[in-house]
């Protein structure tokens, strides 16, 4: 293993979000503070406790997520269309780094800016809410899970772009209606049966799910389904992504 | 050092970018690829280096082979490409340091100090990229490549877009590569910047090595040039003593000569002592040499006639 050149690369790419650090965090911290004054304070205080959980509290795992999601994607894919772009991906290929070292040092540091702004997220909800977290290291486990796993995801996404306005297209089109349809804002409990079963097609709504089991021990799905969703996706992805470098598919030719 | 053995790359199904490619260069020598547009040096310099996939053959980089032996290859070789991409809003140095840490090597400063020293870099090291000129990032690119230290050094045109006086020293850093023992392999169009600096010249064409020789070698039997000598009073009927000489005379009245430098004696001076003997006044002199293009053409006709006598 070429451990300096995986650390030389993650760094690298870490200093690449590090110069936006002040939007990269402002940027969630304000939308995560409007959405608890709007739904949490404002209109919350009309809805009842969700399982004996405040509104705000109940909404805190979702806002996380839906910022994890999108920030893992974004990262990644932007990191590697980037490299792309100003075609200084072929000092990559001439370097001696394996495949795989590639993609640690891409999903780690996309990775890491994601875990950083979670947790940002979570102490900022302590201006609005009494923050418990019944299971901080599966917490913990499951920020990071669901972090590699849509860095790895972001990272397929920026390969096949071929421009600016793909890059932004599944994000827009997939992940943020998936993510609010994931029960962020509501249970799925509260929904009529027939889009309580289409709702348990989103995988989405299995990673909030056991994302906020980790907090309340509430959840609409079990926590083994969740994971093993997560999981599921994550493998399907580091399958995908190995073939992409074994064959240099849209990287190398 | 670098031995190609019967290497082929097709793009897109189709084109034959490099066509049974054999070649082998030896261990501290000044190796030069020459070829038109579309000849296949890029292909073949990203190939070696594993920028892009090549479909068949065997390509070994001081015995090891790049594909099996891969990352010991590569740590050996260094890249200098033909496109100026760089990361343009990092600094200088931040640029050299990355390219050596993802080659695996612990940092050096005083190492890259000197390297940019070398290079004329060192006043830049804080710019960011896009604050360098195109001469400064081509700088920039050879400081990377030798950031780690390569035995092998791979110059794809290193010297387009730059100035003939920077021209002039970078060919000066190149001898000193050498002299410290670094094999380098260069591409370029000019057969005055291999006559400069290589040892030996590949000629490449639609991806087939047509020729490979010493560059004096080449020289002597293509490198000719021609004189042109403006007069001026015309002459219409040329003396004998210079049509001896093999001056012609053209359509506009003024001589022209062949010669070849590489060839000994040539006889620049008997012509020109000639005209100044019979008070003729020049003008005008100048000199052309012969293209890369007149040299390929010269070389395929050979080719094939070659072949019609064999055949
Ligand atoms: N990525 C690519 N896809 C398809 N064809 C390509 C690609 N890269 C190069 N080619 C083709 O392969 C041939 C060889 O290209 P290459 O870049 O190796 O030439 P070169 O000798 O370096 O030329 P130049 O002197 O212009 O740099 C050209 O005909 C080119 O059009
Ligand atoms: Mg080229």
């Amino acid at each position: 293993m070429n451990y300096r050149g995986i650390y030389s690369l993650y760094y690298f790419e870490l200093k690449r979000f590090f110069r936006t650090i002040i939007q990269s965090i402002l940027s969630p911290i304000l939308t995560t503070s409007l959405y608890f004054l709007v739904f949490g304070s404002a209109i919350g205080s009309r809805i009842s406790n969700i399982n004996g959980i405040d509104y705000g509290s109940f909404i805190l795992p979702g806002l996380v997520m839906l910022t994890i999601l999108s920030n893992s994607l974004s990262n990644a894919s932007f990191s590697i269309f980037f490299k792309k772009f100003n075609q200084t991906i072929g000092e990559l290929f001439a370097a001696p780094l394996s495949s795989f070292e590639i993609v640690i040092a891409f999903v780690g540091a996309s990775a890491t800016k994601s875990m950083i702004i979670g947790l940002i997220i979570i102490s900022t909800s302590m201006f609005f809410i009494d923050l418990e977290i019944s299971h901080p290291l599966l917490m913990l486990f499951f920020l990071l899970l669901i972090s590699i796993t849509f860095s790895l995801f972001g990272l397929i996404i920026g390969i096949f772009a071929d421009n600016f306005e793909r890059l932004s297209l599944i994000p827009i089109l997939l992940l943020t209606p998936l993510s609010f349809l994931g029960g962020v804002f509501y249970s799925i409990d509260m929904l009529p049966d027939i889009w309580r079963n289409v709702s348990l097609l989103n995988p989405i709504l299995y990673l909030i799910s056991g994302f906020r089991w980790s907090f309340y021990e509430i959840s609409d799905v079990s926590l083994l389904t969740s994971l093993i969703t997560i999981l599921t996706f994550l493998t399907l992805c580091i399958l995908f992504i190995t073939y992409i470098f074994k064959t240099g598919y849209k990287l190398k030719n | 050092m670098l031995e190609i053995k019967n290497v082929t790359k097709t793009y897109n199904y189709s084109y034959k970018a490099l066509d049974g490619v054999n070649l082998s260069v030896k261990s501290g020598e000044i190796f030069a690829l020459l070829g038109p547009n579309g000849a296949g040096k890029s292909t073949l310099i990203n190939s070696i280096c594993g920028v892009v996939n090549f479909d068949s053959g065997n390509i070994s980089v001081d015995g090891y082979d790049v594909i099996k032996n891969w990352r010991k290859a590569k740590t050996l070789i260094g890249l200098v490409p033909q496109e100026l991409n760089l990361e343009q809003f990092e600094k200088v140095i931040d640029n050299i340091n990355f390219s050596r840490g993802i080659h695996g090597k612990a940092p050096d400063n005083q190492y890259i100090e000197d390297l940019m020293k070398e290079l004329s870099l060192f006043d830049k090291k804080e710019n960011k990229l896009r604050e360098l000129s195109g001469g400064m990032k081509r700088r920039v690119l050879i400081a990377k490549a030798l950031s780690h230290q390569p035995k092998i050094l791979f110059l794809d045109e290193p010297t387009a877009s730059v100035d003939p006086e920077l021209r002039k020293d970078f060919w000066e850093v190149v001898k000193r590569l050498k002299q410290r023992g670094i094999t380098i392999i260069l591409t370029t169009h000019y057969i005055h910047e291999a006559q400069e600096l290589a040892d030996r010249v590949a000629i490449i064409n639609n991806g087939k090595i047509i020729l490979v020789d010493e560059t004096s070698e080449l020289l002597k039997k293509m490198g000719e040039k021609k004189i042109h000598i403006k007069l001026n009073e015309k002459i219409d009927n040329l003396p004998d003593s210079l049509k001896k000489l093999n001056v012609e005379i053209n359509g506009n009245g003024n001589l022209f000569f062949r010669f070849n430098s590489a060839n000994g004696h040539n006889k620049i001076d008997d012509v020109l002592n000639f005209l100044k003997n019979n008070n003729y006044s020049v003008k005008d002199l100048s000199t052309e040499e012969s293209s890369l293009e007149e040299i390929f053409i010269k070389l395929v006709e050979e080719n094939r006639n070659e072949l019609s006598r064999n055949l």
